[in-house]
């Protein structure tokens, strides 16, 4: 005998408000002429996520288990968490509307006379943008997820628009197939490691549901488990680009358009994380024993892996790759504290580190030269000098990520930090301190580097961006600097709404 | 317990896959192989849902096909791609990355 499943609507409103947005984008590019295609897609895009915003808001008090069957978890962290998504979405979405970033025909071959072509034409590939509501839907979808289908069906949805989304740069199209490709088979690789875990969990408890494979603590079959729980780990692991599942990280964000670098960088991670710290915190939180020390090495290795290796590189998109890897290892402290305090600066850190990135990357599509944008950092020097506000957000938005007092980066740092040392996981805060001291190293050499070395006789300039870019850019900076300045405001939104349903 | 041999099958297929992703060099094949991983994950589902007594596991089964066919497409309009671009879909020849 089926029931008939039943939804509420107004809960899961907010996705599916966003599915509806990236659906209808795909009919307007079967049905609308070449000419207003990119208008169009750009209001649909900020139209659906505005509203998914506002029906957030509207939800903001509510929480229900059963939002979709037992499978959605609508809870005051989800809600945040899924904010955030929406958040760093609409601030990256103005970056990416400005189409310079974009390859004009992406079935056409590199320097093939149908590319020159379509770059006369000045044709656009308008497809980017339901992708880009396609992958936003998934990653509100992934935190908020309480079962296992759930869970692998958002991974898979927020993944693939974004490897395709990886492919797609203007320039430099080769670079950017490949990190696509890399993107996919290594993304694919993890995804199935993922399904083989979430079976054996299945196996053990009995049931899909997170709250079940909680109950199910104690049962007999704990190999069945470790198995689940090290399978399902290495998935998310993967997306948050921990070592030794990072290999994909710099690959993929130095050959991706830069705009979607900065979304991927930013999303992914807080969509990744709201997975990471819900199974952690719901579904594996009786059988903390067995998980606890192994990410506690995964994480103190990640930390160091990630400053140390940044060091090395001379590309400003791959120094930042290898940062965000250290990032995510900071970010892991949050979840093996497994504590209020520990979800509290989750929360805060993701929110603070989102806009950041997108706002660094975002200004790195700025510097250019003839042939489009110049990453090397060698070419850098001297970029004070032409620009300075721009050369002052970039350094200000560095010593954010390195964690300088009176930035959003170190009140972050400082949240998780000392919610670990509460859970009593010395050991990490001092690797953590230790690994933010070797990251301000490579942080302030490219201060230096762009203010206080003489600029050699260079094409290099400082574009002066569109509006879309500019309003985009300066929400960003702005809001990190506010968050620096006055982080009460969103530690107590944070602190309030860090509650996970069990 | 015959049952228990669909799992050692499936741990055998999940492990050919897991090791041919790594050691082999057509994109083709290394997809192939992540789709056997995929299909591992699969036997294993539906030998629980046999031994746990529900149906949850049948169904995540029937979700997983529908994904994997999802990346199928995505994953050969890549590929495809960059075999039009460098006539070459050898994960070796992809090395533009490394310098």
């Amino acid at each position: 005998m089926l029931i008939a499943p039943s939804l509420i609507y107004s809960l899961i409103a907010p996705i599916l408000i966003v599915l509806g947005g990236a659906l209808i984008g795909v009919l307007v590019e079967a049905f609308l002429s070449k000419a207003h295609r990119a208008a169009v897609q750009i209001t649909i895009s900020i139209g659906t996520l505005l509203l998914a915003l506002q029906q957030l808001w509207r939800i903001r008090d509510l929480s229900s288990t059963t939002a979709a069957v037992n499978s959605v978890t609508i809870d005051k962290a989800g809600i945040f968490l899924q904010a955030t998504v929406v958040v760093l979405a609409l601030v990256a979405v103005l970056l990416i509307a400005d189409q310079e970033n974009f390859v004009a025909q992406a079935s056409a071959v590199p320097g093939s006379n149908e590319e020159k072509n379509s770059l006369q034409e000045k044709s656009q590939q308008t497809e980017i943008f339901p992708l880009f509501l396609f992958a936003v839907a998934g990653m509100m979808l992934f935190p908020v997820a309480s079962d296992l289908i759930t869970l692998f069906v958002a991974l898979e949805v927020f993944s693939l628009p974004l490897y395709l989304l990886a492919g797609l740069s203007r320039r430099r199209r080769l670079l950017s197939q490949e990190s696509a490709l890399k993107y996919f088979l290594l993304g694919a690789y993890s995804s199935a490691f993922f399904l083989f875990g979430a079976a054996f969990l299945y196996g053990y408890s009995g049931t899909i549901s997170l709250s079940g494979i909680s109950a199910a603590a104690g049962s007999a079959n704990n190999i069945f488990l470790l198995i689940g729980i090290v399978f399902v780990s290495v998935g998310l692991l993967f997306k948050i680009g921990a070592v030794p599942f990072h290999s994909w990280t710099p690959d993929v964000y130095q050959g991706a358009p830069t705009p979607i670098t900065g979304f991927m960088a930013a999303a992914t991670k807080v969509a990744a994380f709201g997975a990471l710290l819900r199974i952690f915190y719901v579904g594996f939180a009786q059988e903390q024993t067995l998980w606890r020390p192994l990410i506690t090495v995964i994480a103190i290795i990640t930390m160091l892996f990630g400053s140390l290796v940044a060091i090395a590189q001379r590309d400003v998109k791959r120094m930042l790759a290898y940062s965000s890897i250290a990032h995510a290892g900071f970010l892991l402290s949050g979840v093996v504290a497994l504590s209020k305090d520990g979800l509290v600066a989750s929360l805060f850190y993701l929110f603070a580190y989102g806009l950041t990135t997108i706002a660094a990357f975002g200004i790195i599509t700025l510097v250019r030269d003839s042939s489009g944008e110049v990453t090397d950092l060698n070419r850098w020097i001297g970029i004070g000098k032409k620009s300075p506000l721009v050369a002052g957000s970039f350094a200000f938005i560095l010593l954010s990520f390195a964690g300088i007092p009176l930035t959003s980066g170190f009140i972050g740092k400082f949240a998780i930090f000392s919610s670990a040392y509460k859970s009593g996981y010395i050991s990490l805060v001092v690797v953590g301190v230790l690994s933010s001291a070797i990251a301000a190293f490579f942080y302030i050499r490219v201060i230096i580097m762009m203010f206080f070395t003489d600029p050699v006789n260079d094409s290099v300039s400082v574009v002066i961006p569109s509006v879309k870019s500019r309003i985009s850019i300066i929400v960003a900076t702005v809001i990190s600097i506010i968050l620096g300045l006055m982080p009460s405001l969103l530690l107590n939104a944070a602190t309030t709404y860090a509650n996970f349903i069990k | 317990m015959a049952i228990a041999n669909y799992l050692y099958l499936s741990a055998i297929l999940f492990t050919i896959g897991a090791v041919g992703v790594v050691i082999r060099r057509n994109a083709i094949v290394v997809f192939m192989c992540i789709e056997l991983m995929l299909n591992a994950a699969n036997l294993a589902f539906v030998t629980f849902a046999r031994i746990n007594g529900n149906l949850q596991g049948q169904v995540v089964a029937f979700f997983t096909m529908v994904v994997a066919a999802c990346e199928v497409v995505v994953g050969l309009a890549i590929i495809v791609t960059i075999y039009r671009s460098r006539r070459s879909i050898s994960v070796d020849d992809a090395s533009l990355l490394k310098r």
